[in-house]
């Protein structure tokens, strides 16, 4: 192949970025809301996470403070604006640490899963045969199980040899995972298989390898950002579930919001509401705001849910100017 | 149709034929994860405090002194047998957990889906069919909403507003212990023993206790299925035969509801049965929430115990309960849609 000189190579990167962002650009309507909603919750999160321990009043299992002990159960007040759980923490301080938890056990599990799952679905789609017979068998019997009662046993099973409760519950969710990206990439590559543009290159010798690596991926992986960010979104739902039932990260090791609500369970009996209810909402936003985010690519993205930008031409009589959208460039 | 009866029969035997070997797979795995863990299972369910003598002696009595491969033979015959094996930790057998509390869990993700559906099929019609309107966003706001929200923190909500607040519905349990004392056991399921019994007091109370879990976990999964319906929806909207109804002068109302959505619901029944799945996972869940005394409660319990005999049971059965209600899915499927041929 011809030798591309690096300003050729940068100049066609830009041109494909920008293809790539083109749709994003021109999102419009309750695509462009849902991307932007989305996309601006989990950035909150992010920086959350990053600034921990800049913006959290205390530690994430801090009950005490310049030698006194905070209040049991305290009302949110001043002093702990989210007020205090049983064990005398602040409720806030647990939020924002469990922020990073969250996000770390889920871009963790992400890229366990997508490093796993994509290249098993990419060579089981493409070279078929008894491999991916026997692959999609296995895929397939994993399916059958509840995604969770899969994660539960999986972090049961890890938590006495593994140490880490982040490693835990993140192997735990990819495990639950890995069928789904297999199964999306490999029926997508076998589509994309027969497609001409792939029989040409077959045609003109390249190997498979050169085949998979510049044809066959480029246009699977177009999928893969969607469901990466539904599948985040599920992940924190795992990972909160996981912490419900006492898997997964640890109490000693991080904050964890599920863990938090799974001890408010026996303190909403006497009326107190204050130690779950905003762990409670911390998932609920984070997971809305993924949501969004994978809904709103999936409108821009995916062309079969795209609305078409083209307007209905009006036929009646002196209304046969073309749509002002279309004239602008 | 003459052509239906043999493809349908072909196909009909194929999926079944492929269940055998996902079952086996399945069980495999099971079997698999939990003999891995370090430990062994007896000295694990009992804690430190048994004597080795009286664990080597349990272990003896319930085959784990066997060679793996022994003890995997053992398990698969007496699978095959419908033999799912005795708990360590307090010798139950795995059948009988099976039929008292998966009749809790009947009991509640029964209802749970008929929530789930009326939701999902009110909201996700209306959203699909104002697509882009007020209507539609906020649909689909409280379908994503719905969905973000864990079932557990949905239940802590609804036992402080409904239960601690207002006091209006038990937060926990089944039926309260008078209930329970009184009524005789036919099914295991307290809903049809009350009717069947005529026993309307013991209805009504089971009714109070199901009330909160079952919308609860109804609620979230109604979610799943209103952005499923709303897609749906829109994409029979855009079909070439709903254009021909409209061009012959249908008027809109007919053409979407008797044209559009009867064809839009057909991929629902599919589903609803890999929801079944979902719907499990989400029962552990809703039954920890609720303190209710089905499959996934025990299961959380022998977790707890660290029982793997019984984790094993449990997990074998849930696994096979979605196999088994995917096939059913996917026969009645082939026979309402005319499309789907094998």
């Amino acid at each position: 192949m011809a030798a591309v000189s690096p300003e050729v190579r940068l100049h066609r990167r830009t041109i494909g970025v920008r293809r790539a962002l083109q749709p994003i650009v021109e999102a419009r309507g309750m695509a462009r809301g849902m991307l932007f909603t989305g996309a601006g919750l989990t950035l909150f999160f992010v920086l959350v996470a990053i600034l921990a321990p800049l913006i959290s009043p205390y530690g994430f299992d801090q009950y005490k403070s310049g030698g006194h002990r905070f209040a049991q159960l305290a009302h949110p007040s001043h002093a702990h604006v989210f007020g205090t759980n049983v064990q005398s923490t602040d409720v806030l301080s647990r939020i924002i640490w469990g922020a990073q938890t969250e996000l770390e056990v889920v871009a963790l599990a992400l890229v366990f899963g997508l490093v796993v799952g994509v290249p098993l679905g990419l060579f089981s789609g493409y070279y078929g045969g008894a491999f991916d017979r026997a692959a999609v068998l296995f895929m397939d019997a994993m399916f059958a199980f509840p995604p969770l009662l899969l994660a539960i046993v999986i972090a049961f099973l890890l938590g006495s040899s593994v140490s880490s409760g982040v490693l835990v519950a993140a192997i735990a969710i990819t495990i639950t995972y890995v069928p789904q990206y297999f199964r999306v990439v490999r029926n997508h590559v076998i589509s994309v298989r027969e497609e001409s543009y792939v029989e040409a290159a077959r045609a003109l010798g390249a190997r498979p390898r050169t085949i998979l690596r510049r044809y066959v991926f480029f246009n699977v992986v177009q999928n893969v950002p969607v469901i990466a960010t539904l599948n985040a979104a599920d992940a924190v739902l795992t990972l909160t579930a996981l912490g419900f039932l006492g898997y997964g990260v640890q109490p000693t090791q991080g904050a964890e919001w599920g863990y938090d609500v799974s001890r408010a369970v026996s303190d909403a009996a006497s009326g107190i509401w204050w130690t779950g209810l905003f762990p409670g909402l911390a998932i609920v936003l984070l997971v809305t705001g993924l949501t969004l985010l994978g809904e709103g690519l999936n409108e821009t993205i995916n062309p079969v849910l795209r609305r078409r930008s083209i307007r209905k031409v009006d036929f009646r009589a002196g209304s046969l100017a073309p749509p002002s959208e279309l004239l602008e460039p | 149709m003459g052509v239906q009866g043999p493809s349908l029969k072909r196909y009909a035997i194929t999926r079944l034929a492929l269940v055998v070997p996902m079952l086996f797979i399945l069980l495999t795995l099971v079997f698999v994860l939990m003999r891995v863990a370090p430990g062994n299972p007896v000295s694990a369910s009992l804690g430190g405090h048994v004597p080795p003598a009286v664990i080597k002696q349990i272990s003896h009595q319930l085959g784990y002194d066997k060679p793996l491969y022994v003890q995997y033979g053992h398990y698969l015959l007496n699978v095959a047998q419908g033999n799912f094996g005795t708990t360590i930790s307090d010798r139950r057998s795995v059948g009988s957990i099976i039929a008292v509390n998966g009749a809790a869990t009947l009991e509640l993700t029964f209802f749970a889906l008929i929530v789930a559906l009326v939701v999902g099929l009110v909201v996700g019609l209306l959203s699909g069919r104002f697509r882009d309107s007020p209507i539609d966003a906020g649909g689909r706001l409280f379908g994503i909403v719905v969905y973000a929200t864990p079932v557990f923190f949905l239940g802590l909500l609804a036992q402080l507003v409904f239960g601690v607040w207002l006091n209006w519905l038990p937060t926990s349990d089944q039926a309260s212990p008078i209930t329970q004392a009184l009524m005789k056991t036919h099914t295991n399921i307290f809903f049809v023993d009350a009717i069947v019994d005529g026993n309307w007091s013991a209805l009504k109370d089971v009714v109070e206790h199901l009330v909160l879990p079952a919308t609860t976990l109804g609620l979230v999964y109604g979610g799943v299925f209103i952005r499923l319906i709303r897609v749906n929806v829109i994409r029979t909207l855009k079909e070439d035969y709903i254009e021909a109804a409209r061009a012959r002068g249908i008027n809109e109302r007919s053409v979407v509801y008797r044209h559009a959505f009867k064809n839009a619901l057909v991929p629902v029944v599919t589903v609803i049965g890999l929801q079944v799945a979902l719907l499990l996972g989400g029962a552990i869940l809703t039954e920890t929430t609720f303190n209710w005394p089905g499959l996934g409660h025990e299961l959380y319990i022998y977790l707890q115990n660290r029982d793997y005999a019984a984790v094993q049971g449990i997990v074998v059965l849930f696994g096979l309960v979605v196999v088994l209600v995917s096939i059913v899915i996917d026969f009645v499927n082939a026979l309402i849609d005319p499309r789907v041929r094998y």
